[in-house]
């Protein structure tokens, strides 16, 4: 090949992209299909960047007590499950407005997770085992890439039974029926409210777990900087992704990528502008979002209770 | 009275599935068991309003019952209390001759009572299939779509119109949404259907297809039918036995082949009135057809959902005259409106009024004179939380003698505005009479009086309405069409889109079909046939999504 050392540059490039997709796409694909779920049920849960993040702290605060990482998982989904519970309960009352209710809970998570994580800082929890795909091949790079954790696999699998369980199951139809009428569900004598309330608290809970894959395995320790936004792009996510799970896995994938692609770019020697780029996942959210957004025209397949339908 | 612990129909239809095959989940004729019902002294207050005033009355078994009143006169109370929405306060139900306590919808649904709403409890963004399973609520946990299809595909095939079971209900038509709800009631197997008026939103044709199906299950004994209406017409061609209702009293009762139409109007209204549908409101007839006002070429236009809803539209408004759009809902009117009122921008196409480029920007509809009724008023035309006088000043408050100021204003002077206010709630009867009320407090026909008061007080010279009277009573029905009527001979231009033929036959000079988002039939008033126009609504496309059988 002529251009070999440019072929070798976008090869390597590509396959740090690929790596950083599967690393940095767990936490988007955790709280969008945990937001998929609340969003189903026709609320919106703008509170997930403060369960994300508190999530991350008890999750990193249990396994650095217990020693095991899977114990942080499980404390962080518990934590997530129950600021789920007090958004749908707080939101169940008289004219209480979802969003507005999301807001207050994204500062009291992140508030609360900042006091109660500060003597968390300093120690140093085990992490998440990986599982190491790229064995067959010499190449590091490949091996560093297809080094993935545990979590994803796991919530690419949830991503198919839940698009499974939505048309399937009992629990699927009835969770869609609350999201899409609330009066015609109360009709049939399906209870709209303790629906939404737990559909709020499932979706606490995955978005807890995603809050654990940040501090357990990457980065992989407990500071305040360490969410960046993903609870509130994972919203913005399942409505690009048209509230299918699947579509929520590979856009939590592109998303990964998107995030990816400054420290690719810097680990390729680029020295000066990077920041530019890691900027990528804000600005694919606001391209996204003004693609999916277009006037005149209500969004296909949003529950119809949702607040931000007009039906 | 001696209330009964067990419910024998209950049982009954317990032991009648358990030789029978699954609950519901085939259509299969649970056999002959059509319920009687009796109402005895039922009333019921909301506060200082008596809804009903020891209402009682008698449904036999697989009869078909007419319940006629106008709006207010406690017809949907009366419903709700027997299918467990309200408590009467005093007063209860027999069924099949028994007392029964229904304390909330799920008691009255074990009874086998079921009701089709005016307003669809469908949930759109799911599929017929999954409506009707919703529907019938004893699910296993993980459903056999496989099974369940097929089951429901029997039940279809017994039915004498179909859907299709994969499709979503938000495409379907509002004509195919009545008929599902109706298929969901037949699909629980209910003894006794209340319907709410189900044909609101149907074709003629489509009304026919529907009654006469739950007619001839009456007279297989399968069914007893009670039925909220305002038409006569369906009285007379279905009814068994006819109720009226007037005030939250029974104003009397007879059957349908022995009560003439114009006893029952009498009996609904208190007085004698004139009822016959005929073209007591046509243009006179030695005006000429002014000039073009409204001028409508090639307009396309999408729906919400992006497909196309207007397809090379096409029509002509002259000065003087009434056009009357007929079509079944959902044929792109609704679309056409709000392309007109300036709600939805239109693909591509021309809109002339008096020759000229109509954006419908505030500064045209003035200066032609452009005013509209559109439906759902409160939605389309109102701010809810504002009082009724800010309402009716929404076209001029900002001009003079509402507003001072420099050019247009911009001080408004309530004391004008309330003044006018009040002289429009005189004149066009706006109950109730205080302007200072939110105007989301009024009823429907108020609500469109209000609008129709704010709209007729400008200099109307193009005006645009859609279902003027859906859901109206009778004085209210007559009062706007004979505003209306009077706006045309006055020398407006009037483009009155409806879904309901008696009123465009009554009203309208020309008569245009829309289907499919075309003009597929045009017609002068005079040789206008209801049959003719109830064909083309019907158009064939309009019905790919259902197997006609």
């Amino acid at each position: 090949m002529s251009d070999a050392s440019g072929g070798i540059a976008v090869g390597s490039l590509l396959l740090a992209l690929l790596g950083g997709a599967m690393r940095v796409s767990t936490p988007f694909l955790f709280v969008s299909l945990g937001e998929c779920i609340t969003e189903k049920s026709g609320r919106i849960n703008l509170g997930l960047e403060g369960t994300l993040v508190f999530g991350a702290m008890s999750g990193y605060g249990v396994a650095y007590l217990t020693g095991s990482p899977w114990l942080g998982i499980l404390a962080a989904g518990g934590s997530g499950l129950l600021l789920g519970v007090m958004h749908g309960l707080l939101c169940s009352l008289p004219r209480v407005n979802d969003i507005a209710v999301g807001i207050a809970m994204m500062l009291f998570g992140t508030g609360l997770a900042f006091f109660l994580g500060k003597p968390l800082i300093q120690p140093v929890a085990p992490t998440l085992p990986s599982l190491v795909l790229g064995g067959w091949s010499s190449n590091t790079q490949i091996q560093e890439a297809l080094r993935i954790n545990v979590l994803l696999p796991i919530g690419i699998v949830l991503a198919f039974a839940l698009r499974w369980a939505f048309v399937h199951t009992r629990w699927g139809l009835a969770l869609r029926l609350v999201g899409d009428n609330a009066a015609a569900a109360r009709a049939l004598g399906y209870p709209v409210i303790p629906v939404r309330i737990a559909a709020t608290a499932v979706g606490g809970f995955l978005a807890g777990i995603g809050g654990a894959f940040l501090s357990l395995y990457y980065p992989g320790s407990w500071n305040e900087g360490l969410s960046s936004g993903q609870g509130l792009m994972a919203v913005a996510l399942v409505i690009f992704a048209r509230w299918d799970p699947v579509r929520c896995a590979l856009a939590a994938l592109l998303f990964g990528a998107a995030g990816a692609l400054g420290p690719a770019l810097q680990s390729q020697g680029m020295t000066s502008g990077y920041y530019l780029f890691n900027a990528a996942p804000y600005v694919l959210t606001l391209i996204l979002m003004s693609m999916s957004w277009s006037s005149g025209r209500s969004l296909a397949g949003a529950p119809g209770e949702l607040s931000l339908v007009n039906r | 009275m001696v209330r009964f612990l067990i419910q024998p129909p209950c049982l009954r239809r317990w032991f009648s599935d358990m030789d029978g095959t699954l609950v519901g989940a085939n259509g299969q004729t649970p056999g002959r068991d059509a319920i009687s019902l009796a109402a005895i002294g039922v009333s019921k207050c909301f506060g200082e309003l008596q809804a009903l005033d020891d209402v009682s009355m008698q449904v036999d078994a697989g009869s078909f019952h007419c319940l006629l009143g106008e709006n207010g006169a406690g017809k949907s109370t009366l419903v709700k209390c027997l299918v467990g929405y309200y408590r009467p306060d005093q007063g209860n139900f027999l069924i099949d001759g028994r007392e029964y306590e229904v304390r909330n919808p799920r008691d009255a649904q074990h009874l086998g009572i079921g009701m089709v709403y005016q307003h669809f409890t469908l949930a759109p963004g799911l599929t017929v299939a999954e409506n009707l399973l919703l529907a019938r609520g004893d699910l296993p946990f993980v459903l056999d779509w496989k099974r369940e299809k097929t089951g429901l595909s029997e039940f279809m095939a017994q039915m004498p119109f179909r859907l299709e079971l994969g499709a979503q209900v938000a495409d379907l038509a509002a004509g195919e949404k009545q008929k599902l709800e109706i298929l969901k009631q037949l699909y629980l197997r209910r003894r006794l259907l209340i319907l709410d008026e189900p044909t609101s939103v149907l074709t003629p044709a489509e009304a026919d297809e529907v009654l006469g199906m739950l007619h001839g299950m009456t007279r297989a004994g399968q069914l007893t039918v009670l039925m909220i209406t305002h038409k006569f017409r369906e009285v007379t061609a279905y009814g068994d036995v006819v109720t009226v209702l007037r005030r939250g009293r029974p104003a009397g009762t007879g059957r349908v082949n022995s009560t003439s139409v114009e006893q029952m109007a009498e009996m609904m209204v208190g007085t004698h009135i004139h009822v016959a549908v005929e073209r007591s409101q046509g243009r006179a007839p030695d005006a000429e057809p002014g000039p073009v006002r409204l001028q409508i070429e090639a307009l396309q236009a999408e729906n919400d959902r992006g497909t196309p809803a207007i397809r090379q539209f096409a029509l002509q408004v002259r000065a003087g005259e009434m056009v009357g759009v007929a079509g079944v809902s959902g044929n792109g009117q609704k679309e056409l409106i709000e392309v007109l009122l300036g709600q939805r921008a239109a693909i591509s196409g021309n809109i002339l009024v008096d020759g000229e480029p109509y954006q419908a920007t505030r500064v045209q509809m003035r200066q032609h004179g452009v005013y509209s009724l559109p439906e759902e008023p409160l939605k389309n035309a109102c701010v809810p939380g504002m009082s009724v006088a800010e309402n009716m000043a929404l076209r001029n408050f900002d001009l003079p003698p509402v507003s001072l100021g420099w050019e247009t204003g911009w001080h408004v002077r309530p004391a004008q505005l309330n003044r006018r206010a009040r002289e429009l709630v005189e004149m066009f009867g706006v109950r109730p009479a205080d302007p200072s009320l939110p105007i989301a407090s009024l009823s429907g026909g108020n609500v469109q009086r209000a609008v129709l008061a704010r709209e007729l007080a400008q200099p109307v010279r193009l005006l645009i309405v859609a279902n003027p009277v859906f859901g109206l009573d009778f004085a209210a029905t007559e009062t706007i069409h004979r505003r209306l009527a009077e706006a045309r001979n006055g020398g407006a231009a009037i483009l009155l889109v409806s879904e309901d033929l008696d009123e465009l036959l009554e009203l309208s000079d020309r008569i245009l079909v829309m289907s499919e988002g075309v003009i597929v039939y045009e017609v002068t008033a005079d040789s206008a046939e209801r049959a003719v126009i109830g064909r083309y609504m019907a158009g064939h496309e309009t019905h790919d999504k259902e197997l006609v059988c």
